[in-house]
């Protein structure tokens, strides 16, 4: 899978290029209008992340140009400017995501991982790990081949943490995933932890497992 | 009190002694011509006297006042050399009226055929008591038909002349410099409110730039934090996926990330915030309250779950309103979330929903909020270090947005209410 981000912050890009790489993808970047361009001009990559304000051009110039070109790479939009106008002009352009900043990593992860899933697989693809095998359209988990019912808070937390497995998502992060933004100003994230707790013990006959992290967060490992 | 009548009562203030000294002139000088006049009419009963006397000597036989109108009384020549003629006034009894009244009496002398004689005119007098009655009576006609000219005349012309003022401020006492309406000044040929109209113009324009400026500054500024704290967050995050970290190194960094998603939350609810006074939420349509009250309670029931509060929604009837989706969205999240938060556990936090209002209600410490800042900014009224502080105050820029009234207030439970109108 090969990635192109478009952002102008260097360290914004070195951070975003360094977890994309740790997931085994193909990394690519251009810090301007111009570059960016030349780019996507040339090659083709499976999704673009996209920051609309560059120093010398707007990021939905490029989006445009895009498709014009009849490219149908997929197109997350990050912006700092978290404004509604952008954010339907973004999507009316054909972009598929809009990610405003800032965000967590594995928020990042998530995006990226759904763009790419709906691109490649047409929804008929199963997620397999362990013993474990999601449908991602139809919500459907089974494990060893039994159904699993889950509610959509747990869905929403199995999945996020498979798109991060191994990593350590912190409860903020899930939080915000799972209950929306406006759970944020909530006292504290502790009320994650009945979800997670379901959660386990229908997942009890699973190869996977819920590790909670010093309290910080949790993790996904595969036994 | 109204300029109108302020210029009226000071009108009538200061016609009461006008009146009153020319009132006292004017009776003094009436007074004086009319004795003037009545003494020359007893001057001339005389002259008369004296032309009837040759044909008629027994008029000097009259010595009756009351019945001639004049008494002539002989004297001695010495007594007749010394007289000098007099005016007086004195009282009378009138039959007719019954009661003394006041005459005037002209005493004088006259020589006929070597007899001397005395004698007396009198006609009746212009009763005083009754002349101050009657000028009194007609002062006060003078001056309440002044008054009343006055006043119809200051509110026919003033209004006219002050048209222009009026509805300067007419239009100022409804003015908010965070709407984006205009003043628009009346054209005037008077030179201080063409001086007014200017000034106000101007100032206006000028708040209203700063308002603006200082709105986009707040805008920009959260704009600007936005890259860094993502840069920020972004790298703890890289750094706390080192697997092999010690435990209190963790705790750390993901304090400082508690921290830095605070900050977060701070940036986005003041961006929220002059968004909302930018008017930057266009899009309209008829939400059902019911459904998206249910929704939001959804939500927050883990929330609610976790502080053991009993979350409970009561539909009485159906209500729907015309507003931004993503703005009620939030309005119903922040009041909702704040009685959650504030809310005391093992208790219950009620949400009604009544043909124009919702309440939501929590338990919680016993004594009122202070109703005039719990909407303030960053007043924050619980020791609660998490809250922003800007929640409640969001929800009151998107009521008043809307023209819903948001209130607070205490009876036993702690009420949030929005009356739709």
């Amino acid at each position: 899978m090969k990635l192109l981000i478009i952002e102008d912050e260097p360290e914004m890009l070195e951070n975003m290029a360094q977890t994309l790489k740790r997931e085994h993808y193909i990394v690519e970047s251009a810090s301007d209008y111009t570059s960016a361009l030349e780019k996507i001009a040339v090659y083709d990559y499976d999704c673009i992340l996209l920051d609309i304000t560059l120093p010398d051009g707007n990021g939905l110039e490029l989006l445009k140009e895009l498709k014009s070109k009849g490219k149908d790479e997929g197109v997350i939009i990050v912006s700092a400017k978290d404004s509604l106008d952008d954010r339907l002009e973004g999507l009316n352009l054909g972009a598929d995501d809009y990610l405003p900043k800032p965000f967590h990593m594995a928020e990042l992860h998530a995006r990226v991982k759904a763009v790419l899933r709906r691109r490649h697989f047409d929804g008929n693809s199963y997620i397999h790990i362990g013993n474990v095998s999601i449908q991602p359209e139809n919500r459907y988990v089974t494990i060893n081949d039994h159904e699993v019912v889950l509610n959509r808070k747990e869905y929403d937390i199995l999945m996020y943490l498979i798109t991060n497995k191994t990593r350590l998502v912190t409860k903020s992060a899930l939080a915000e995933h799972v209950w929306g933004d406006h759970i944020d100003q909530s006292d504290s994230f502790d009320f994650i932890y009945s979800q997670i707790k379901n959660l386990r013990k229908k997942l009890e006959q699973a190869t996977i497992n819920i590790e909670a992290v010093y309290g910080v967060g949790y993790k996904l490992e595969t036994v | 009190m109204k300029l109108l009548n302020y210029t009226s009562k000071y009108l009538a203030i200061l016609l009461v002694p006008l009146i009153t000294v020319w009132a006292v002139i004017f009776y003094y000088a009436m007074l004086d011509e009319i004795y003037d006049s009545l003494d020359d009419g007893l001057e001339n009963q005389k002259v008369l006297l004296l032309q009837k006397l040759p044909t008629n000597p027994e008029i000097l036989q009259h010595n009756d006042l009351d019945l001639w109108n004049h008494a002539i009384t002989p004297i001695s020549k010495q007594q007749y050399e010394k007289f000098e003629d007099r005016n007086s006034d004195t009282l009378m009894y009138m039959l007719n009226e019954q009661d003394f009244e006041p005459v005037r009496i002209y005493e004088t002398k006259l020589a006929y055929n070597d007899h001397y004689y005395k004698v007396k005119f009198i006609t009746s007098m212009v009763e005083e008591d009754d002349l101050i009655q009657d000028l009194v009576v007609y002062l006060i006609v003078l001056y309440v038909s002044l008054m009343i000219a006055i006043v119809i005349l200051n509110n026919l012309m003033l209004k006219k002349i002050w048209k222009p003022f009026h509805n300067l401020m007419w239009q100022l006492r409804d003015f908010r410099i965070e709407k984006n309406d205009q003043i628009t000044t009346m054209p005037t040929n008077i030179e201080e409110f063409r001086l007014l109209n200017a000034s106000i113009t101007t100032l206006i324009d000028q708040s209203r730039a700063r308002y603006l400026e200082q709105q986009h500054f707040i805008e920009n500024a959260s704009h600007e934090l936005q890259t860094p704290l993502a840069i920020s967050i972004n790298k703890l995050e890289l750094f706390l996926e080192n697997s092999n970290l010690p435990e209190d190194n963790v705790k750390t960094m993901a304090s400082v990330l508690d921290n830095l998603g605070r900050l977060t939350r701070l940036n986005k609810s003041l961006l929220l915030l002059s968004k909302i006074e930018n008017r930057q939420f266009v899009d309209e349509e008829r939400i059902d309250f019911n459904q998206l009250t249910a929704e939001v309670i959804g939500d927050f029931q883990d929330l609610a779950a976790h502080k053991n509060i009993d979350l409970q929604l009561e539909s009485v009837s159906k209500l729907t309103f015309r507003m931004n989706k993503d703005l009620a969205v939030i309005l119903l999240n922040n009041l909702i979330k704040n009685s959650i938060v504030h809310g005391q556990q093992n208790n219950t936090v009620t949400v009604k929903i009544q043909t124009k209002t919702i309440s939501i209600s929590n338990f919680g410490s016993a004594k009122p909020l202070d109703s005039d800042i719990i909407f303030s900014r960053f007043k924050k009224l619980s020791s609660d270090n998490k809250s922003t502080g800007l929640g409640l105050a969001i929800a009151k820029a998107i009521s008043e947005k809307y023209g819903i009234e948001l209130t607070y207030s205490y009876s036993e439970q702690h009420i949030f209410k929005l009356t739709f109108s």
